[in-house]
């Protein structure tokens, strides 16, 4: 549709690009102008087409038909190698480290500069010093990187592309594993990159990341390029709207909570994890019926451990737990469920659901042993008409229960975890990350659940590193820091409190 | 015979003893560094014995024999290359396939060429590769301790022994000095860093299985043409488990694998000698206890004795570009 402004030069310019996976089109003819020197941001929802177009630009698949031209001038990127010699550096939201490597021979490897290690070794070493100083990207040559914090590893794929002479920098959802502290290191990073001339390209779905620090911003919806904006000219609630193709909630409204008796009594709860570290240290709080009690904190605070420990899969060290009055003492997972307890666990990939499986088989994990499910022998018509149901109801799309899990997107898998347990109407429902990777459409649905649950008068505990989520959904706050409950605070908290807080500053 | 003679005898054994598995495990090394796994020395081992028997004993050349069981080893680990790399397959069970293949290839066609019930004909002392003895080892031999171990332990072991120990330190340059042994090291660990680098993961993990090719005709050209004097059917027995054994025992490095194949080395070379003696105390000890100590300690070892063994992170991993 509207193209950048003509009169910027352009660094990179794609004309007509246009790529399909077999009956998925998955970039239609799109046409792109990114200036020189500036940050340049692309935002859509998951599958929109956004990675796919990255990998284009750097190599991994070939453009059915189209152009891309750096400077002006065509040319044809075959490979990574490519992309290389292009000036394209690319870091992925899966770090392309090798891990038991140090820094520098991660610097090195694909650039060595010879057959022997031993010159490049040198000059790899005297480029880090001088890309550390122009740049601010400082870190230990030596240091292995499996021992490097997560913002530290991101900054050697940075180094990385600079090391090979990256005059376009894309970065794939950056800050997807940050803190927001390193996040916003990152930024000043990036901004530094293009205030000495280089051109960088974000590729993200936080609408909050692309307003703080893009010059322009592109939307793609469903392979196309929608809208380019100026950022300073745009909202975030048009962006939403070009994203989703339709007006969205940011917020979900709601309306003041009606508390009723105490489900979930939590009494001088401590946990410890594998190596014997206290992660929950002496914590006590009650979660009452029709209210959502938010847990805050930056992620290792302890808030896994605890929903580990109310669902029975982590044994408490000390302490109990107390479902309506009674102690659950050591019941496993299966015997809170008979319970009353649903829980949407904070990691799907690893606790929520077999990707390997078809959907319908996912849909019933955990509760398989539901004799309306056939007890013993599955009775497969039935499990696969609930299944047809849910997809239904949550529109869990393609709405395909043979389909294998791991072709759903991020969001749709989240969905069909959630209308599992939501769907079996339990009295207490225990949720971590609720739209972790999943893009606003479907985090506006999911909230909306939420809410309902709530509305209906189940008690509900909710645990999420996003402020703004636990902001939009929680009755009250419990902010965690270093295994403790430091505080309690009304759901009207500001986000500087509720910031320090979380750091362990105020209480 | 006192006690020293007799430390000496078991050394210069555990030497011979060794050569095999050294090769082997360096073999093993550079394939699953690159991340293939190869379960199939074994049968590499085999195929080069018996390649390099027929080719020894044709030409009258050891060399020529060599070059044979290099040339067949190579084209096994090809083939397994082709399975693994190529078209993605289970690593394990493309190399248990090659390990039955060669197992009864051999003997099929030793006998149909040789007829001697799989057995290659006896090679020539000249058709081998005959014990080198180094300058000085017979003047040496007077001067207590030293003389007798550069005699019997350095001194008198074939061409094809010193390569195989000269193969340790070489290994290890080519691992940690070069480029190529950089991203051998990177493409088992995580070869979508390499992909990303613009460099090819398949063709780097062809050249690895390709050494791996060439240190395995090393093995077994050793067993037939140096060794023995002859392809005897399934000469290997089990040597190619035991390397790989040792290679985990060795945390995938080159210099405690030579160590870790010394060490099995030694248990054998003991056993050997323990054929037919009386422990004090005890009496005669089936000499099946003594053979059956390099299993029982690969298993104890395996078992978890030697701390966290870090597998290469990429390993028996076939690499697919996402999507």
């Amino acid at each position: 549709m509207s193209q950048a402004p003509a009169n910027e030069r352009a660094a990179i310019e794609l004309v007509g690009i246009d790529k399909k996976f077999g009956a998925v089109h998955a970039n239609k003819n799109i046409n792109l102008s990114v200036a020189k020197g500036s940050i340049h941001g692309i935002i859509g929802e998951n599958g929109a087409g956004k990675s796919t177009l990255m990998s284009i630009l750097y190599g991994f698949y070939h453009a059915d038909s189209g152009e891309i031209r750096i400077d002006g001038k065509p040319v044809a990127i075959r490979d990574s190698q490519a992309a290389i010699a292009a000036g394209i550096g690319m870091v992925h939201q899966h770090f392309m480290l090798v891990e038991n490597f140090t820094v520098l021979e991660n610097l090195m490897l694909g650039a060595e500069g010879g057959m022997l290690l031993k010159g490049g070794v040198t000059r790899a070493r005297g480029e880090l010093k001088r890309l550390a100083s122009d740049y601010g990207l400082e870190v230990d040559p030596d240091a292995v990187v499996e021992e490097l914090a997560v913002g530290l590893q991101q900054r050697v794929e940075i180094l990385k592309a600079m090391y090979r002479g990256a005059e376009i920098l894309i970065l794939d959802e950056p800050t997807g594993v940050l803190t927001p502290a390193e996040a916003d290191h990152l930024f000043r990073i990036l901004k530094v990159l293009r205030d000495q001339g280089k051109t960088v390209i974000l590729i993200t779905h936080k609408l909050r990341e692309i307003m703080a620090i893009t010059d322009t911003v592109s939307v793609m919806r469903r392979g196309e390029m929608v809208a380019t904006r100026k950022t300073s000219e745009t909202t975030v609630e048009e962006l939403a709207e070009l994203m989703v193709g339709r007006r969205v909630l940011l917020r979900v409204e709601k309306g003041a909570a009606n508390p009723g008796a105490v489900v979930l009594s939590v009494k001088n709860l401590t946990v410890k994890d594998g190596r014997g570290v206290t992660m929950v240290d002496n914590v006590s709080f009650d979660v009452r019926a029709g209210e959502i009690v938010g847990i805050a904190g930056v992620a290792g605070n302890g808030q896994s451990e605890l929903l580990e420990a109310i669902s029975g899969i982590r044994p408490p060290t000390s302490g109990e737990i107390l479902i309506d009055g009674i102690p659950i003492g050591r019941a496993d997972p299966a015997r809170l469920r008979d319970l009353g307890l649903a829980h949407i666990p904070e990691d799907r990939h690893h606790m929520g659901l077999v990707l390997r499986f078809e959907e319908y088989e996912n849909a019933i994990l955990g509760y398989h042993r539901d004799p309306k499910y056939g007890g013993m022998f599955l009775d497969l018509d039935a499990i696969r008409k609930d299944a047809v149901d849910k997809i239904e109801k949550y529109d869990i799309r393609p709405p395909n229960p043979r389909l294998k899990t791991a072709n759903f997107s991020g969001g749709n898998q989240q969905k069909i975890v959630v209308a599992r347990e939501i769907e079996r109407d339990p009295k207490l429902l225990l949720i971590g990350q609720p739209t972790r990777g999943v893009d606003i459409g479907a985090i506006e649905f999911i909230h909306r659940r939420i809410i309902d649950m709530r509305d209906a008068g189940k008690a509900q505990l909710l645990v999420s590193v996003e402020l703004d989520e636990i902001r939009a959904l929680s009755d009250r706050i419990l902010v965690m820091f270093a295994g403790q409950i430091v505080g309690e605070k009304t759901a009207d908290a500001g986000e500087q409190t509720l910031g320090l807080m979380m750091a362990g500053i105020a209480a | 015979m006192d006690l020293f003679d007799i430390l000496v005898s078991i050394l210069g054994s555990t030497i011979r003893l060794s050569v095999p598995l050294v090769f082997t495990a360096l073999a093993g090394l550079f394939s699953e560094r690159a991340g293939v796994f190869d379960i199939g020395l074994e049968g590499k081992m085999l195929a080069a014995a018996f390649a390099a028997a027929c080719a020894a004993y044709v030409t009258g050349s050891p060399w020529l024999g060599l070059l044979a069981g290099i040339g067949v080893s190579v084209a096994f680990s090809i083939l397994h290359g082709f399975a693994s790399i190529t078209n993605r397959g289970n690593q394990i069970v493309s190399g248990v396939a090659i390990n039955f293949f060669v197992a009864g290839l051999t003997i099929v066609l030793g006998q149909a060429w040789f007829g001697q019930g799989g057995r290659t004909p006896q090679l020539p002392p000249d058709g081998r590769f005959s014990p080198i003895i180094l300058p000085g080892a017979d003047a040496l031999r007077g001067v207590p301790v030293v003389g007798p171990l550069y005699a019997n332990v350095i001194s008198g072991n074939n061409i094809l022994t010193y390569m195989a120990f000269l193969a340790v330190p070489i290994s290890w340059w080519i691992l940690y000095r070069t480029r190529f042994g950089l991203r051998l090291r990177a493409v088992g660990e995580n070869p979508g860093a390499v992909d990303t680098a613009g460099i090819s993961v398949t063709w780097l993990r062809y050249r690895a299985v390709i050494c791996a090719g060439i240190l395995c005709g090393f093995s077994g050209t050793y067993l037939a043409v140096a060794q023995s004097a002859a392809f005897i059917k399934d000469m290997s027995a089990g040597k190619g488990y035991i390397a790989l054994a040792a290679l985990i025992f060795a945390k995938w490095k080159p210099v405690p694998v030579m160590f870790a194949c010394l060490l099995f080395g030694f248990l054998d070379a003991f056993a050997n000698f323990m054929q037919g003696k009386a422990i004090p105390g005890i009496g005669e000890v089936p000499v099946q206890i003594f053979q059956a100590l390099p299993y029982v300690l690969t298993c104890v070892l395996l078992a978890g004795f030697i701390g966290v063994a870090r597998p290469p992170k990429a390993g028996g991993v076939p690499y697919t570009k996402e999507r």
